[in-house]
């Protein structure tokens, strides 16, 4: 029984060869995330292990501790090649271009016996699929991890209270509006408000993709408490879809400031304050100090 | 029994909430100060809670019940001073104290109630400040 092994192990060479050879020639290849050399490598430790485990003839279970190491390494170069970007039909391709390349040899070498040949092939099929499966399981689970990481660090950058005039902030929202960030937005303006005795507040919200009810009664809370501390609040950057998905959804704003760009809501935090922007002209001083 | 002063200052009501209130002292403060607003005919009312840092739905109401008050008296209210941390546990109770002026330290409150009382004035002299415009 121990005879498909024997073969493999015979021309293990040879396997490695063809499977370098499928891995190579495939146009997807990404030469520039990996050197041929990196490859050659990490191929033959995964040959070795696998020979070495289908020589104790188990060609089922992967899960046994002769497949230990099998898995093993496939799952850190699923991991290394998620983080690097690969994309899941290189990582795929590469146990699938094995397979592909053992076929091969056993088809040579088992000419004359067809019978045999189908069993082996259907073994192989059967365990080289299942290493497969486990392959595309960790490279799903590292690119999790790093959606993960990434919602950690989006989360993280807070929310910048910017001072754009004296009493006057702004406070540009980016990125969907949940309670937890509200909560932080909400903080931070109003501690703003109370370091540096600001009247006006801006809530920019052209960066907030979508505002459904939730994210308006989050906002009108905003407002709120904004204006118990003595403050006003103008929310501006509303585009044409969010408006109409506030109509819509029937959200009243009408005791809010809204306007459709921040550059308006500053003109009226200007006119709230009494302030006035005017152009200077050049012109007509120059000619004066002449 | 513990009490907040209200003090006098020309035609406002200054109240300066240094404690925090328990139910019973905002309840003798509501009294004391509608009985001031009319003993001294006062146009505004200016409270100061820079100080209370825990509020409940209870305070609350007394805040919008003084200020309903004191404008069926024909005075404003003002409360200044509100801190992050009770402006957001009082939105979070859903109570956004509607009628209420609200300013960020008494400074600001003083000049909000000059202007609310200035506005009134003017509409009271604007006829005779039409007159003035024509002899300029």
């Amino acid at each position: 029984m121990n005879t498909t092994a024997q073969v493999l192990e015979k021309n293990k060479e040879r396997i490695l060869e063809k499977w370098m050879q499928n891995q190579l020639s495939d146009a997807s290849l990404r030469d520039d995330l990996m050197t041929s050399d990196e490859l050659q490598h990490q191929s033959k430790e995964m040959l070795d292990g696998l020979l070495r485990a289908v020589s104790k003839g188990n060609y089922d279970n992967i899960y046994d501790t002769e497949f230990e190491q099998v898995t093993d390494t496939l799952r850190d170069i699923s991991i290394t090649r998620a983080r690097q970007g690969f994309s899941p039909r290189e990582t795929g391709a590469y146990v699938l271009s094995l397979k592909q390349a053992i076929m091969e040899v056993l088809i040579e070498q088992r000419k004359d016996d067809p019978a045999t040949l189908y069993q082996e092939i259907m073994q192989l099929n059967n365990l080289l699929d299942n290493l497969s499966i486990v392959t595309f399981e960790t490279f799903i689970k590292g690119r999790e991890e790093v959606i993960l990481r990434q919602t950690d660090e989006i989360s993280e950058i807070s929310t910048p209270v910017i001072r754009v005039w004296d009493g006057i902030l702004a406070l540009p929202i980016i990125g969907t509006l949940d309670s937890a960030r509200t909560q932080v937005v909400m903080e931070n303006l109003l501690q703003e408000i109370v370091n540096t005795g600001s009247n006006i507040a801006i809530l920019d919200i052209s960066g907030v993709p979508a505002v459904d009810s939730l994210v308006a009664q989050h906002l009108i809370k905003t407002v709120s408490a904004t204006r118990l501390m003595g403050a006003e609040c103008i929310i501006s950057g509303i585009r044409a879809e969010i408006a109409q998905t506030i109509v819509h959804l029937g959200i009243d704003l009408s005791n809010i400031k809204t306007k459709a760009s921040l550059a308006s809501a500053l003109q009226l935090a200007f006119s709230m304050t009494n302030l006035e922007v005017r152009r200077v002209d050049r012109n007509k001083g120059f000619k004066l100090t002449r | 029994m513990e009490r907040i002063p209200v003090l006098k200052m020309g035609p406002f009501l200054l109240v300066t909430i240094q404690v925090d209130l328990y139910d019973r002292l905002a309840l003798t403060l509501e009294n004391d100060l509608i009985n001031m607003v009319s003993q001294t005919g006062a146009r505004g009312v200016l409270i100061d809670i820079s100080a209370v840092s825990i509020v409940d739905s209870f305070m609350g109401r007394i805040l919008g019940n003084i200020a309903s008050m004191s404008r069926i008296m024909d005075a404003e209210t003002v409360v200044v001073g509100m801190q992050p941390a009770v402006a957001i546990t009082l939105v979070e109770l859903g109570l956004t104290l509607q009628g209420v002026h609200t300013a960020l330290n008494v400074e600001k409150g003083m000049e909000l109630l000059n202007t609310k009382l200035g506005d009134n004035l003017e509409l009271d002299d604007e006829e005779e400040e039409d007159q003035d415009d024509r002899n300029d």
